[in-house]
């Protein structure tokens, strides 16, 4: 009932919008017909002349999408000037650590494996704004943004991209394998954080909090059979998991047409319901996520949540990312859809920081990420002891073989405290 | 002086009988028999029992009873909570079960049979096993991995297999492979309270075999120490390394070869990771020989881990002669009743093995 209430004076505020004609740049360049208006301010809250900025701001969102739901998370979004700021500063961070990433690692001083995040940033902050502290999450390869997220400085992100001893995990696990205080990675096998994450709700509903698990992975991870796995297991027992589609249009070079018969992923939890959220607003992730907890915490089941983003980047470091898609359709995005640009518009035209405010921020997060790149680059790494370091949290065998019979080392127990 | 085998082992009989009048306690003529099932059992019970967090999951585990009533009467003791049946996705309930362990809880994951574990591997080696060394010690994966493995009778080449070799392959697991109910008992009770991820391997054949349970064993805080060999019987001609049902092979062989003047010394390993070297060692160096048996594969085996641990180690220089495996044929495992016997190793393989590898000094 309350949800219908939300969505009619969202459906008004639409209609009022179009009427009188507010509709800013950013508006006028939305093109799908159902999105009309959609980023449109609705109203600003006292507004304070003194500092020229307004303390709250309602805004509209894109219409979501529902699978077997009766109601659906409210277009309608109120954002106070703090939340807003910190939003900002969180996507910012991110976008600036994954340039300084793609810069280290055409440095080549990152080795191997590194999936930027950028253009996605709205799907992480957005979720960060609704979860709770004992909330869960588990996600794919394309982990920086999210361990950030959860409470790892640019520092620990970008020295664990170094393999350098200031990193999350040492040095030890790389691109794909950081963790944090309930975060569980990150993880390297597609597909496999999706029953992981179903174990992670398991536990919150065994130890019965109230506690969700976020489990995310990409369109490309959606066909992997344990996905389907843990889809009927999270149903059958009605786990608190909020299964994440963050569906950037790819999995490495194949596009989602090609991949998935269905290209619908909110609906692919069959009878698990679903909600279709425009990744690209982080106001409306960050409705729908409260929706999806708030869902999730009161016994229903899991949930699957499709958030329609993009990547710019390639798949990852050693892929342009041109061969398969084209340099204007990246173009494009980045011109109508980019997170950070859209937001900060939204901020602007609201009233809720200043240009020159947002200006400032951005410099601060710069030079903070810029020192954290120094000190990456320039960390050290773990001593030879901790080569056979943490393989077991209780060995049994004092001496580790090497590789030969005589250079055996030491198993020593060194373990990164959450 | 010259005996007859007869003779010999008349002797031996009688001597073992006063030994046991003389030194023996109660242990061995009160000790009560217990199915290797009700070991496993007991075992799950009590450590269910002692703490919240640990919980059993798999297919038919609860309602059913377990599909080798391994997990019989849990259910109905414990609940849905705690006694969780599965649909048959293995790599799913794998993956959840690991995901629960990240989370702190203590899942006791059963598989019908190891051969499904392949469905799941995934999770055993890159989620379990890796994690921990992938999180610089941020996250410990308590969880068993628990099932029937090793060949059974008369089901074919895909659920006929033992994958002690494929486990003990991998840093960050702990293997598994017990013979008798005291090993099961207390070798399960460690798995479930050990802090790293336990592959722990039964074997379906054994599962109704009686064996006698001391009262120690009985306890509830019997646990054995996991990668520990146990010397089942002293003997000093000869070394034989055996796990799991090929243990009884062994100690078969061992009989039989007593009556012919030759004394094994027969190591139980419990343990395939970490194997205890040590113990074998110090057996080799007394007995100067050594024979390992398995039901598994030959190549990368089990006894092929030790035929070169023993080359790389001072043992070596012990060796009267060259180590030989008997191990199962080197083939899937046909459904041919007159074939499947010798495709896995008998005792006579074994006698033969030894009194090859003893040539020179049993002629």
């Amino acid at each position: 009932m309350l949800n219908n209430c939300a969505r009619t004076l969202g459906r008004q505020a639409n209609k009022y919008g179009r009427l009188y004609g507010t509709g800013n740049d950013v508006v006028s360049r939305m093109i799908p017909d159902f999105v009309d208006m959609s980023m449109n301010t609705i109203s600003s809250f006292f507004a304070t002349s003194k500092n020229n900025y307004a303390t709250e701001a309602s805004f509209e969102t894109k219409p979501y999408k529902v699978h077997k739901l009766d109601t659906t998370p409210s277009t309608s979004v109120t954002c106070t000037r703090d939340e807003a700021l910190l939003l900002y500063r969180k996507m910012q961070t991110i976008r600036r650590m994954e340039t300084s990433a793609g810069n280290l690692y055409k440095e080549k001083i990152i080795r191997g494996f590194c999936h930027l995040y950028s253009g996605q940033e709205a799907v992480a902050v957005g979720m960060s704004g609704a979860m709770r502290p004992h909330d869960m999450v588990i996600t794919a390869y394309r982990a920086h943004g999210w361990t950030y997220i959860m409470g790892i400085d640019p520092l620990g992100v970008l020295a664990e991209l170094t393999g350098r001893v200031s990193g999350c995990s040492r040095g030890k696990g790389g691109s794909m394998h950081m963790y944090s205080k309930n975060f569980f990675g990150g993880n390297g096998i597609v597909g496999a954080q999706v029953p992981l994450g179903a174990g992670l709700a398991f536990a919150q509903k065994y130890n019965g909090n109230d506690g969700v698990c976020i489990a995310l992975y990409g369109d490309g991870a959606s066909n992997q059979g344990q996905a389907f796995e843990a889809y009927n297991m999270a149903k059958l027992w009605d786990l608190p998991c909020i299964f994440v589609c963050e569906n950037n249009g790819y999995g490495m070079g194949t596009s989602n047409q090609r991949s998935s018969a269905s290209t619908a992923y909110y609906t692919r939890g069959d009878y698990i319901p679903g909600i279709w959220v425009d990744g690209m607003d982080v106001l409306a992730v960050r409705e729908a996520t409260r929706y999806a907890i708030d869902y999730c915490k009161s016994g229903k089941g899991p949930l699957v949540m499709e958030t329609f983003t993009y990547r710019y980047s390639g798949h990852s470091m050693s892929d342009p990312g041109t061969s398969y898609r084209t340099r204007d359709e990246i173009q494009e995005v980045r011109q109508t859809r980019d997170p950070i640009t859209s937001f900060k518009d939204r901020m602007l035209s609201s009233q809720l920081a200043t240009a020159e405010e947002l200006k400032k921020l951005d410099n601060e997060i710069k030079a903070q990420v810029d020192e954290a790149t120094k000190k990456a680059k320039a960390d050290r790494e773990i001593g030879l002891d901790e080569l056979p370091a943490d393989i077991y949290s209780q060995s049994l065998e004092p001496t580790i073989r090497g590789t030969t019979p005589w250079n055996g080392m030491p198993h020593k127990h060194v373990g990164v405290s959450s | 002086m010259v005996m007859t085998p007869s003779t010999k082992m008349f002797l031996r009989t009688a001597a073992n009988v006063l030994n046991r009048r003389a030194f023996s306690t109660s242990r061995v003529t009160c000790a009560q028999q217990m199915t290797v099932r009700d070991a496993l059992n007991q075992a799950l019970d009590e450590e269910m029992e002692r703490d919240e967090g640990v919980f059993i999951m798999g297919e038919e585990v609860a309602q059913y009873d377990g599909a080798y009533k391994v997990s019989r009467g849990l259910w109905k003791k414990y609940g849905d909570k705690r006694v969780i049946d599965t649909p048959i996705t293995e790599i799913g309930f794998a993956g959840i079960c690991t995901g629960a362990a990240f989370a702190g809880l203590k899942p006791v994951c059963e598989f019908m049979t190891f051969n499904f574990s392949m469905q799941a591997i995934d999770h055993i080696i890159n989620s379990a096993a890796k994690t921990y060394y992938m999180s610089a010690g941020r996250i410990s994966v308590p969880i068993v991995f628990r099932g029937p493995n090793g060949a059974a009778a008369g089901v074919g080449a895909q659920h006929s297999q033992c994958f002690g070799a494929w486990f003990a392959h991998c840093p960050g697991l702990k293997v598994i492979s017990p013979y008798n109910s005291e090993d099961c008992k207390g070798l399960l009770k460690a798995a479930i309270r050990d802090p790293d991820p336990v592959v722990f391997l039964e074997n379906e054949l054994l599962y109704g075999n009686q064996y006698p349970m001391s009262d120690e064993a009985l306890s509830k805080d019997f646990v054995l120490p996991i990668g520990k060999a146990k010397i089942e019987r002293p003997g000093n001609h000869i070394t034989l390394v055996a796990h799991s049902k090929a243990v009884e092979l062994a100690l078969e062989a061992a009989n039989e070869l007593a009556g012919q003047g030759i004394e094994c010394e027969v190591i139980n390993l419990r343990s395939l990771r970490p194997l205890d070297t040590q113990t074998i060692e110090q057996s080799v160096v007394k007995t100067n020989h050594l024979v390992t048996v398995e039901q598994g594969w030959p190549t990368c085996g089990i006894g092929s881990e030790i035929s070169a641990r023993i080359m790389e180690s001072e043992a070596f220089y012990h060796l009267d002669s060259p180590i030989v495996r008997v191990t199962g044929m080197d083939l899937p495992m046909p459904y041919t009743k007159s074939l499947e016997v010798y495709a896995l190793p008998r005792a006579e393989d074994v006698v033969t093995a030894v009194k090859k590898v003893l040539g020179a000094r049993s002629k």
